[in-house]
């Protein structure tokens, strides 16, 4: 199978009609939703698709003597399928679904980091990880009595790589690395990173999170070990993502659940697990939350993925500019490697205070601390204000963002 | 700004975000307490000087949203001079005004003077906790718990 490659040209408003929620007004403005590294709003296509496994074949998977279950499996392996040819992994084995990218980091670090960490050793993470790439690893070392390493950043919101071969030791066993900062936008060097590690036969973990929906993914060419990341931030429904994983290393882990379909066979002095990918997932998935990521990963193929980069693109650097021009804006994250990720402070005016204002003009925006508590000690703020871009945004709504940040700063000052 | 807004982000609320009252360290507190709300990553650091049961000196120090600074600023204008049992009483009543679902008469708002521009707050459920969190670092100074105080 291949992608179909859109030959249209990229209308923001065609896009738009696509997505039924974003036709409404909020206190009586427009909706501008501009919260999108939290999560995206989903197309009609998507929640088509959730109705209709529900009305014409809900059933449980891999059991099912009968029509339903065939057509409930199919289109959840359809699924999977689709996950496969989307971040170009090998093998439909290397695609294990998950409830989000936090699951597919934790799934690891109880199974992986279980069996390969022990006293003394070392994981390696940045210093702008999501919590969710930190404190699964951090529950690790404590249990491990191993040792938590963090790769520094610079004040642009780039990562350090400097430091990286003093911080590749004998001891490092993983590096678990972020694709693209939720609060900077930066995007990392994944490959770079990935192949210094692999120098030393160090395996590497991606969170793809927020790159997964504004960039291709090849885990092939990455070449990461594994890879993570959650269906609602692509478009898809909430409850479901995906854990990657080389078929090598999927193989040599335990389980992690245990209980039906991650089994082949059980008797009360042995039990035999299931092959990949089912052996991670144990119990009834979901089924219907699975499909709509397919239908999410449909919409995007058609849509084209590059082709949403690169309009993202035009839209970030829009509105770079336009933001600088706000009196007292102070920008968190200026890498030139960046993307959809407006992460800033306004002099005088406390981030919460801007949301709720925003929010009065129908302006859907993210404030607080990003769940990455070390990267706003790093900046030495208490919280910032995030503004983050999907395929569906326009040019005139971060008109109106900047328009309203100028006269809140007013406002305050 | 629309009317809703102006009803939460009252006048007196934006002049104590500016130039809040009270706002200090107090080398010569004898109760201290520290308010943080996680989800904003405000932080309030509430000092006292307490004599024979009567607040004589309350100074704040730390960072937090307009709502919440500016709280913090009238609620040390409001407790100044005030004896514990008063204090606690005003916890209440404000406790009431921003959370629950009760009427205030135009008298008794006029009764909680300042305090009363915190009447919009209750609309905004978000809100609430920034609006309570220098009185619950109030209370955990009153009474002496070393956990800091959260209103999540």
């Amino acid at each position: 199978m291949t992608a179909t490659t859109p030959t249209t040209e990229y209308s923001v408003e065609k896009i738009r009609s696509d997505f039924p929620i974003l036709q409404q007004t909020v206190h009586g403005k427009p909706l501008i939703y501009l919260d999108n590294a939290n999560t995206t709003q989903k197309p009609a296509a998507v929640l088509e698709s959730l109705a209709n496994f529900y009305s014409t074949s809900n059933s449980n998977i891999h059991r099912a003597s009968h029509m339903l279950g065939e057509r409930a499996t199919q289109a959840y392996e359809g699924a999977r399928e689709k996950v496969r040819e989307f971040i170009h992994a090998a093998s439909t084995q290397e695609v294990v679904f998950v409830r989000n990218a936090t699951e597919g980091v934790n799934l690891v670090a109880q199974t992986w980091g279980r069996t390969h960490i022990g006293k003394g050793d070392e994981i390696l993470v940045s210093a702008m990880e999501h919590h969710a790439n930190i404190v699964p690893w951090q529950m690790l070392c404590q249990e491990k009595e191993a040792i938590l390493r963090v790769i520094p950043v610079d004040d642009q919101g780039e990562l350090v790589l400097d430091a990286l071969d003093e911080l590749l030791t004998p001891r490092t066993r993983l590096v678990g690395i972020v694709h693209m900062s939720n609060v900077l936008g930066t995007v990392n060097p994944v490959q770079h990173i990935i192949q210094r590690a692999h120098a030393y036969s160090i395996p590497v973990l991606v969170d793809a999170a927020q790159s997964a929906y504004h960039m291709p993914i090849d885990v092939q060419q990455m070449d990461c070990d594994f890879l993570v990341f959650s269906g609602h931030k692509l478009y898809g429904p909430t409850g479901i993502g995906v854990l990657y994983g080389k078929k090598a290393l999927l193989q040599d882990m335990p389980p992690w659940q245990g209980g039906g379909d991650m089994i082949l066979s059980v008797s009360f002095e042995k039990t035999v697990y299931n092959d990949l990918p089912y052996r991670f997932e144990a119990g009834t998935p979901h089924i219907a939350g699975a499909v709509g990521l397919g239908a999410a990963i449909d919409w995007l193929q058609k849509t084209g993925m590059s082709r949403i980069a690169d309009y993202e693109r035009t839209l970030m650097q829009y509105g770079t500019k336009l933001l600088a021009q706000v009196d007292g804006l102070r920008m968190i994250g200026v890498s030139p490697s960046k993307a959809s990720v407006f992460s800033f402070t306004l002099e005088g005016v406390h981030p919460h205070d801007v949301g709720t204002m925003l929010d009065y003009e129908g302006i859907a925006i993210r404030t607080g601390q990003h769940c990455a508590h070390p990267l706003m000690q790093r900046f030495q703020v208490p919280a910032t204000v995030r503004a983050s871009l999907a395929c569906y945004n326009t040019h005139q709504e971060l008109d109106a963002l900047a328009e309203s940040l100028k006269s809140i700063r007013t406002m305050f000052a | 700004m629309n009317d809703e807004l102006r009803e939460l982000y009252q006048e007196v609320i934006l002049d104590h975000n500016r130039r809040p009252s009270n706002f200090g360290p107090l080398p010569q507190a004898t109760e201290r307490a520290v308010g943080r709300n996680p989800l904003c990553g405000d932080h309030l650091s509430l000092a006292l000087r307490i004599n024979n049961e009567v607040i004589e000196e309350v100074r704040f120090e730390g960072q937090g949203c307009a709502i919440s600074k500016a709280s913090a600023s009238l609620m040390t204008e409001a407790v100044q001079g005030k004896t514990v049992a008063e204090a606690n009483c005003l916890f209440e009543q404000f406790h009431a005004l921003v959370t629950s679902q009760q009427e205030f008469s135009e008298d008794e708002l006029s009764q909680m003077g300042k305090l009363a521009a915190f009447a919009g707050v209750r609309d905004y459920p978000a809100r609430v906790k920034c609006a309570s969190l220098a009185w619950h670092t109030l209370q955990q100074a009153l009474h002496h718990s070393s956990e800091p105080a959260t209103t999540e």
